[in-house]
């Protein structure tokens, strides 16, 4: 049982992380209808620009925790923010009214570009970074000296999440831009119509899916404590699989799908196999989409002919 | 990176220097906060688990310099040519005269083919690139029926590669079968496994069936990697027998060919032959791919790529429409994994990522979607291409990519050109495929 209720936690973390990451497919689904492919490079993205501030932070003689991660967080949003900008600028704006495949082409081109760059600029090998948030809790001592953890890390990943997603919400349901986004979800033409910045209004999706992957990725940097540039390619799909999961289009699907998708992940780690883990997760996506081709909380497609 | 610069100038509208130089200065800004900390700063993990790091201010400017003078060039360049399109880089007598002279390219285009091996026959690396050309010709051919013909997006296509090479791998190492019997074989199983994966993805289309595919490409991969008693895991498996010519090996023994015909063994004739090998199985995939596209099985594909709700309208069975293509495509990457196994003689899972589908994809889309020409055209620019940068290792995929965007974005249908539905019910328009798009025609 409190195997389990470790694991219930360890799950819950990292589906939060895979939540955000989720949000940016999600969005950019329900507005351009495709997926972003380089949405995952984004995220790896996000965790280096993270990793190389707080470095530059520290040595600028900064020591004030709290405040060093708030200024890192900012950085990593500002910047990965602005390569998502140029990601939808370069390989998406240009392709919006071509036929299908191209600008999914031109996206698969674009995931080559930032990973294989980030490997020239940055190396291949693991950045590591030692624990910065250390101490947590313990909630449960068991018997047989095995004792449920939760570490401040943890706890901290969790409400960065849940803040984020907030703040979020608000920025959909009643910002004006959030009105535009949702116009332009339903119709673009008609939205341009009504006096939507149509171009605009998609460059912002963009900015803000990229903004919330760096979160995601600062998080995976603090809680793992590396980086590498390959890892945005499967935790891209995996927040794909989330989103899918979720209902794709659906922005509390998504943070849903994340947390399934984590639980998931961890439990089969933990009760089967390490190595089938990403097996099981990507299994999962073949069988949602059969039995449930719109997800969780996914509205039924209608059919346009 | 010209990030602002890719922006259509409004036709008719005179932009003076200070825009172009504006325009130039937003760029560079843009430059210098993306790259200011991935490039100005370099970090690297010391030999004690600690992190070091040092500046490169010096790249970092001359990046910005290059993306400020960049802007300028690209901006100047498209006012002095107009509106970038297609008709205007090629002109339409070039484009006429190149389309004549495609019919007789296909032909002579074989019959060089034919002849390397008699050309370079000494030239030991130009026959292996001729066989690493050939075998991505085959895989585009392969994947074409199912991407250019169907209209299914195939983003796992490595995976039938996969079950081909391994399917090879273990029947001739574990039971010592002959090449002969087992590529047939490794063609049926990578089918069967093409079927597997099309009964979930039925229902699917465009951007899910990408995605699934992709998911199903990474499950084969991690299964091969991870079951260590059946594949080797990450070891790959090695002395896997090398082709015989219906029996006869090609190698230095007394029964050999060399022996049988009385002539001096050399390393090449094994080389030769594969060169052969390859080349009868990529037109063999050519070949029956263009008797398909006559028969009613062939014209369903088209017919599903151009509308699937009006195909299932005109009461074609979508179901096995799709089946059939994924088998079919399924059974040529079946194909081209065992010659790739016994060329190589050695598999691991390595061979077999993603970057190889993304590579056969971009074969066929870049060659013009249905186009056999295009694909082949495609297939020995791109590996061609690829060999050139190969001493610039890292570089080389950071190119790639790039590439690909701007291909795209310069001609969306492809270089060479695609192929239009085979059947129409009334007489083609003469009009360009690139001026229809998706949601404009």
């Amino acid at each position: 049982m409190d195997y389990f209720a470790q694991q219930l936690i360890n799950g819950l973390v990292l589906g939060s992380i895979y939540g955000l990451i989720a949000i940016g497919y999600t969005m950019v689904y329900g507005i351009v209808g495709m997926i972003n492919f380089a949405h995952g490079d984004i995220f790896m993205i996000g965790g280096f620009i993270a990793l190389i501030s707080f470095l530059l932070l520290v040595s600028l003689g900064l020591t004030a925790i709290p405040l060093i991660l708030l200024l890192v967080l900012l950085v990593a949003m500002a910047v990965t923010a602005l390569y998502g900008w140029t990601v939808e600028r370069i390989a998406y704006r240009p392709l919006r009214h071509s036929f299908r495949l191209a600008p999914m082409l031109s996206a698969i081109g674009m995931s080559f570009v930032l990973t294989n760059y980030s490997q020239v600029a940055q190396g291949a090998r693991v950045k590591p970074v030692p624990p910065i948030i250390t101490g947590g809790y313990t909630l449960h001592e068991g018997p047989e000296g095995f004792a449920v953890q939760l570490s401040n890390m943890q706890i901290m990943v969790v409400l960065v999440t849940i803040v984020l997603l907030a703040m979020f919400t608000w920025l959909v349901s009643r910002t004006r831009l959030g009105r535009d986004m949702r116009a332009c979800e339903q119709d673009q033409t008609m939205a341009a119509l009504l006096g939507v910045d149509v171009d605009r209004t998609i460059s912002m999706t963009f900015v803000i899916g990229a903004a919330l992957a760096s979160v995601a990725g600062m998080m995976y940097l603090l809680y793992y404590g590396q980086v590498d540039f390959f890892m945005g390619f499967v935790a891209g799909i995996k927040a794909f699989t989330a989103a899918v999961l979720g209902g794709i289009g659906s922005l509390p699907g998504a943070v849903l799908g994340g947390l399934a998708i984590g639980l998931i992940e961890t439990f089969w780690s933990a009760y089967f196999s390490v190595e089938y883990k990403d097996v099981a997760a990507f299994s999962i996506l073949i069988i949602v989409l059969i039995f449930m081709p719109t997800g969780l909380l996914g509205r039924p497609e209608v059919e346009k002919v | 990176m010209t990030a602002l610069s890719t922006e259509t100038t409004h036709a008719g509208r005179t932009a003076g220097i200070p825009f172009i130089l504006k325009k130039a200065f937003l760029s560079a800004c843009v430059a210098l906060v993306l790259f200011s900390l991935m490039i100005g700063i370099r970090t690297e993990a010391g030999s004690d688990g600690q992190l070091t790091w040092w500046t490169r201010f010096g790249d970092l400017a001359s990046i910005v310099g290059l993306v400020f003078g960049g802007s300028i060039v690209i901006e100047l360049l498209r006012q002095w040519l107009g509106p970038i399109g297609a008709e205007k880089l090629v002109p339409a007598p070039v484009q006429r005269s190149l389309s004549l002279a495609g019919r007789f390219l296909g032909p002579a285009l074989l019959v060089f083919t034919l002849l390397v091996p008699v050309i370079f026959y000494n030239q030991r690396y130009i026959l292996d690139l001729g066989i690493l050309v050939l075998t991505y010709v085959m895989l585009g051919w392969g994947l074409n029926v199912v991407v250019g013909l169907a209209g299914l997006l195939d983003l796992g296509y490595v995976a039938f590669y996969a079950v081909g090479a391994y399917s090879y791998a273990l029947l001739a190492t574990n039971f010592g079968w002959s090449f002969w019997v087992c590529l047939p074989l490794a063609g049926m199983l990578a089918a069967i496994w093409g079927v597997m994966l099309g009964f979930p993805v039925l229902r699917l289309r465009g951007d899910y069936l990408a995605i699934v595919t992709l998911a199903f490409g990474e499950i084969i991969r991690l299964v091969i990697l991870n079951w260590q008693d059946l594949t080797g895991g990450p070891n790959g498996i090695s002395d896997i027998p090398r082709p015989t010519m219906f029996g006869i090996p090609l190698d230095n023994s007394d029964d050999g060919l060399a022996a049988k015909l009385g002539i001096d063994y050399s390393p090449t004739h094994r080389i030769v032959f594969l060169f052969y090998l390859i080349l009868a199985l990529a037109l063999l995939t050519n070949w029956v791919t263009i008797r398909l596209r006559r028969l009613p099985i062939g014209r369903a594909w088209e017919a599903l790529r151009e509308d699937e709700v009006a195909c299932r309208a005109l009461g074609i069975n979508t179901t096995t429409t799709k089946l059939t293509a994924f088998a079919t495509g399924a059974m040529f990457g079946g194909f081209a994994g065992a010659f790739f196994a016994t060329r190589q003689g050695f598999i691991s899972p390595e061979s077999f990522t993603f970057q190889e589908s993304a590579l056969v994809l971009a074969i066929v889309v870049l060659g013009g979607m249905g186009s056999q020409l295009g694909v082949a055209l495609a297939a020995l620019t791109m590996i061609g291409g690829f060999e050139l940068f190969r001493s610039l290792e890292t570089y080389r995929m950071l190119v790639f990519g790039m590439a690909m965007v701007l291909i795209m974005i310069w001609r969306p249908r492809g270089i060479i050109g695609h192929r239009a539905p085979t059947v129409y019910l009334t007489k083609a328009q003469a009009i360009s495929s690139d001026l229809v798009k998706e949601g404009h025609g």
